[in-house]
């Protein structure tokens, strides 16, 4: 193998994908992992593909590259290894996007028909279509649209065939290896020093997850990335009640939204074991992962609202996340100008699991020179809101 | 002092602990909400009949009776003390960081099958958190075939219901609970072909040894020992140490089981197999301690052996005190001693979470009895360990978890993939633990087999739940409706 050495900084879905990316292009690969493989915020959140809750700019245009990359990478893994690529639950089901009131239904249809223009396909859905596509859904809405397009991966089988396909391509995992400080001569970061020794390599990818920028920062150049609460309700098994994934409207807004406190939405799907996955909330919090009942409440009464049929349905489990978002909601993808040598691949927010494929193309594009698919002038590593800028136009506020 | 400026203690579990540290609390003065999953206080060991049956002599089959219907009489008819039955605690919420007060208890009450559920939230001065223990089964080939029991059912229905489970049974495993189950079906009228534990002799009688001197303060624990052993000499039942039940077979029910010698790691002796006619098998391997109360209340948990991390007990200081402000806790989630023992350390922590005298002379005694039933714990553990070899007898399509129907080599190749060897992603991608029980039969097991894989697990971080298979923050499955309905508060208290 030969071309520059990278070191990836850990192995959740984002890692993985750039890892299989740099690995596949024949770049020796080395991924650094503190705990286990998919373990973090890939095994703690949903494994929705989506294009519908994104409006026109760029990180539409890296969802419709993930998208269109997401079936081919799969594709090749399955030639390898059929039974991992199974085991991803690659599922085109759609999404079905419902507004429940007169405002809504008109904030919907001006927010589809934007994205329309910018290349998604979103289909109004009248009464009867709706009722033949989620025949158990309410009938009392306003509005709804049809995304064929959003699909759904069970996450962190997802990161594992990614980085299987990677290790098969030659890259090498080091688990239990905390990344701990930088090694730097002549100003270019040339080692880290991990729980496991120092690990040498030509360029280093921060893809730790909502931990970037506390490790940014370890290394000696901090992007703002920080935690962002999330948390789904699992139900018990049951017999096949909801099709596509479904979700109210407020969900757009609460991807987008800068409101410190509770913010959630429902988005409710099943998923091959028959469970129901019904998410999510968005909260500012810090790391702290105690369960807030009424959050959960919050997100059921919103279900409900969608699904009133699943009243009586057991909830067998809750868990949650910590997404890693940067103030402005756009990831960071590229070199860091002040730290040659370092790169990032994080801030994903809850778009991670969708948003791997594409990323990790940008970023081995611009690692070795090559021109990428889509402009990466947004997702730069020194724009004001992912150095922290705290004025508004950082976005920061 | 008007009732409610009482102290207000929260005890979880109306087994022996909660009974005992619900009546110590009381006699401390404090206002007690006592509350239980099930219909009826006694937890698991003392399982009341329903009415029909009682009427007969229910002191015949449970030790201990009188001293139990005293306490449960004396609590549930306490003015100070509210009993609410069937009322599952489903989430513990903890306060902000350094507010020293218990979490807030958050309660779905009404019969857990039927609709009209409602939901609680109690905000106690302290919370005692007895919630016991359940069997624990190491699987073998055919342990999901009908007839196939835990030996904690066997005695439930023996006991409860006075269902006879099989006219032909053996009762496999390790630890002394299999000697009461014996008892148990014998009484209900069950023919016992054998006892084995699997354990060998010589470490069960080195366990039982250790430091004979001590052995004079467990006369009452010997002489229940020796009423055991004439029991099954005058039923003429063998107890055979070293064997295990490694196979159950049959067409569509157990029809026979294999059992075969052990070594001390518990490998099976080739050509030691023997085949026994039965029609039923009960397997006991212990208890798991529930600990997804404590673990969710965020009190530390002490591991006795570095090599199973998965197993696991609560820390608690002399008064029973967890690291986690406020709460308590007694029983088997401290160590697996049996009902008296949890008795002791119900009415330690009981005392001190109704905030009585430190000093009280009263406790003199108890401390004293609680350590010495707690060196028995020890002796106990040391006598009966699960053998590191225990998953020889599996096969590659032995099922794991029943819930999900995981099989042993599915774990196996899942966890053998370094991609995804974490014990998370083995869980998501061969859904292990995820089914309904939410790995409480299942999770210590899959936990020590990706153990023994030297599977990594997610680092201990900031944002990372523990990595115990305890870690269940709904403790008790919700409706969606009752989830999203308000909450009754504790100003319009039930009684
Ligand atoms: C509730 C919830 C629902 C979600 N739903 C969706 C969804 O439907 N669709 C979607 O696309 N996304 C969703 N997301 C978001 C998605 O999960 C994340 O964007 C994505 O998992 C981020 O992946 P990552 O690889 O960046 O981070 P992680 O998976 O967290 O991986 C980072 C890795 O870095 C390691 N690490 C950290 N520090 C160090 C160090 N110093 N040294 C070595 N290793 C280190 C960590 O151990 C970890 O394994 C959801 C998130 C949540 C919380």
């Amino acid at each position: 193998m030969r071309g520059p050495r990278v070191a990836v900084l850990g192995a959740g879905i984002v890692g993985a994908a750039c890892a299989r990316e740099l690995a596949r292009a024949g770049l020796p690969v080395t991924v650094l992992e503190r705990g286990g493989p998919a373990a973090a915020t890939t095994a703690h959140g949903e494994g929705n593909v989506l294009v519908s809750d994104k409006g026109p700019g760029p990180e539409l245009a890296l969802a419709r590259l993930s998208l269109a990359l997401w079936p081919r990478i799969l594709d090749e893994i399955a030639e390898r290894r059929p039974e991992t690529a199974r085991a991803v639950e690659w599922d085109p089901k759609g999404g079905i996007v419902v507004a429940a009131t007169d405002e809504g239904a008109r904030e919907l249809e001006r927010f589809a028909a934007g994205q329309r223009a910018a290349g998604v396909t979103a289909e109004p859905l009248d009464a009867s279509g709706l009722a033949d596509a989620e025949p158990h859904l309410t009938r009392d809405v306003a509005a709804a649209v049809h995304y064929p397009q959003d699909a759904q991966v069970q996450p962190a089988a997802a990161a594992a065939a990614l980085l299987a396909d990677a290790l098969d391509a030659g890259a090498e995992l080091r688990t239990r290896c905390e990344v701990l400080g930088p090694v730097t001569r002549s100003g270019r970061l040339a080692a880290v020093r991990t729980s496991q020794g120092t690990v040498e390599a030509d360029a280093f990818v921060n893809a730790a997850g909502p931990w970037s920028g506390g490790l940014a920062a370890r290394l000696g150049a901090p992007v703002d990335v920080r935690p962002r609460r999330g948390e789904v309700l699992v139900t018990a098994p049951l017999p096949p009640t909801v099709f596509h994934k479904v979700y109210d409207a407020d969900y757009v807004g609460a991807v987008g939204s800068d409101a410190e406190d509770l913010r959630a939405s429902a988005v409710v799907e099943a998923t091959r074991a028959g469970t129901v996955l019904i998410g999510s909330s968005r909260r500012r919090v810090g790391f702290d992962d105690r369960l807030r009942p009424e959050v959960l409440s919050v997100i059921a009464a919103k279900a409900l609202r969608l699904f009133p049929c699943l009243d009586g349905v057991p909830v067998m489990r809750a868990y949650g996340g910590f997404r890693p978002y940067v103030p402005d909601h756009l990831p960071i993808i590229g070199p860091d100008p002040r730290l040659p040598g370092l790169w990032h691949a994080t801030g994903h927010e809850g778009a991670g699991i969708g948003l791997a494929p594409g990323t990790a193309r940008l970023l081995a594009d611009l690692l070795l020179g090559r021109t990428p698919p889509l402009d990466p002038a947004p997702f730069r590593a020194d724009r004001p809101a992912a150095l922290g800028d705290p004025s508004p136009t950082g976005g920061a506020a | 002092m008007s009732a409610d400026a009482r102290r207000h203690v929260v005890v979880v579990g109306a087994g022996p602990a909660g009974l005992a540290a619900a009546s110590a609390a009381l006699r401390a003065g404090a206002r007690v909400t006592l509350l239980d999953a099930a219909e009826r206080p006694g937890g698991q060991y003392h399982r009341t009949p329903p009415e029909e049956f009682a009427a007969a002599h229910p002191e015949r089959l449970h030790r201990g009776w009188r001293t139990f219907d005293r306490v449960r009489r004396h609590v549930l008819t306490h003015p100070r003390c509210a009993w609410w039955p069937e009322s599952a605690v489903w989430a513990l919420e903890r306060p902000d960081p350094g507010e020293e007060r218990p979490p807030r208890v958050h309660v779905v009450r009404g019969p857990a099958d039927g609709a009209g559920r409602r939901r609680h939230v109690l905000d106690p001065d302290a919370l005692v958190l007895a919630p016991g223990a359940h069997d624990r089964v190491l699987p073998f080939p055919g342990w999901d075939l009908p007839g196939v029991y835990t030996a904690g059912a066997a005695q439930a229905l023996a006991k409860g219901e006075r269902l006879v489970v099989g006219d032909q049974v053996v009762i496999a495993g390790s630890g002394p609970f299999l000697l009461p189950v014996a008892e148990s079906l014998l009484e209900a009228g069950s023919r016992v072909v054998e006892v084995l534990e699997a354990n060998p002799a010589g470490t069960v009688l080195r366990g039982w040894g250790r430091r004979p001197w001590e052995l004079a303060s467990y006369t009452g624990k010997l002489a229940e020992l020796a009423e055991y052993a004439a029991l099954l000499a005058r039923h003429r039942v063998p107890y055979r140490c070293g064997r295990a039940v490694v196979e159950a077979r049959g067409d569509g029910r157990v029809e026979e089981v294999v059992t075969a010698r052990l070594r001390p790691d518990w490998s099976v002796v080739p050509g030691s197999e023997r085949t026994v006619p039965v029609d039923a098998v009960c397997v006991s391997h212990g208890f798991t301690p529930q600990l997804e109360l404590p673990v969710a209340a965020g009190c530390a948990l002490r591991r006795p052996d570095p090599a199973s991390p998965a197993e696991a007990f609560v820390e608690v200081d002399g008064d029973q005190r967890t690291t986690s402000p406020g709460v308590y806790a007694a029983g088997e989630i401290t160590g697996i001693a049996g009902a008296p023992a949890a008795r002791t350390e119900g009415l330690i922590a009981g005392w001190a979470a109704g905030g009585g005298a430190p000093d009280a002379p009263e406790l003199v005694p108890l401390r004293r009895r609680r350590d010495r039933d707690r060196a028995f714990a020890e002796r106990l553990a040391a006598a009966h360990p699960v053998g590191a070899a225990w998953h020889g007898w599996l096969r590659p399509d032995t099922v794991v978890c029943r819930c999900e129907g995981t099989a042993y080599g599915a774990l196996r190749r899942a966890a053998g993939e370094p991609a995804g060897s974490s014990a998370r992603a083995v869980k998501l991608t061969t859904r292990a633990g995820l089914g309904p029980c939410q790995a409480r039969v299942c999770g210590p097991t899959v936990a020590r087999l990706l153990a023994a894989g030297g599977t990594p697990e997610a680092a201990a971080a900031e944002g990372l739940p523990s990595a115990t298979p305890h870690h269940r923050p709904l403790a008790q499955p919700v409706r969606l409706g009752e989830l999203a309905r308000r909450p009754h508060t504790e100003q319009e208290r039930e009684h």
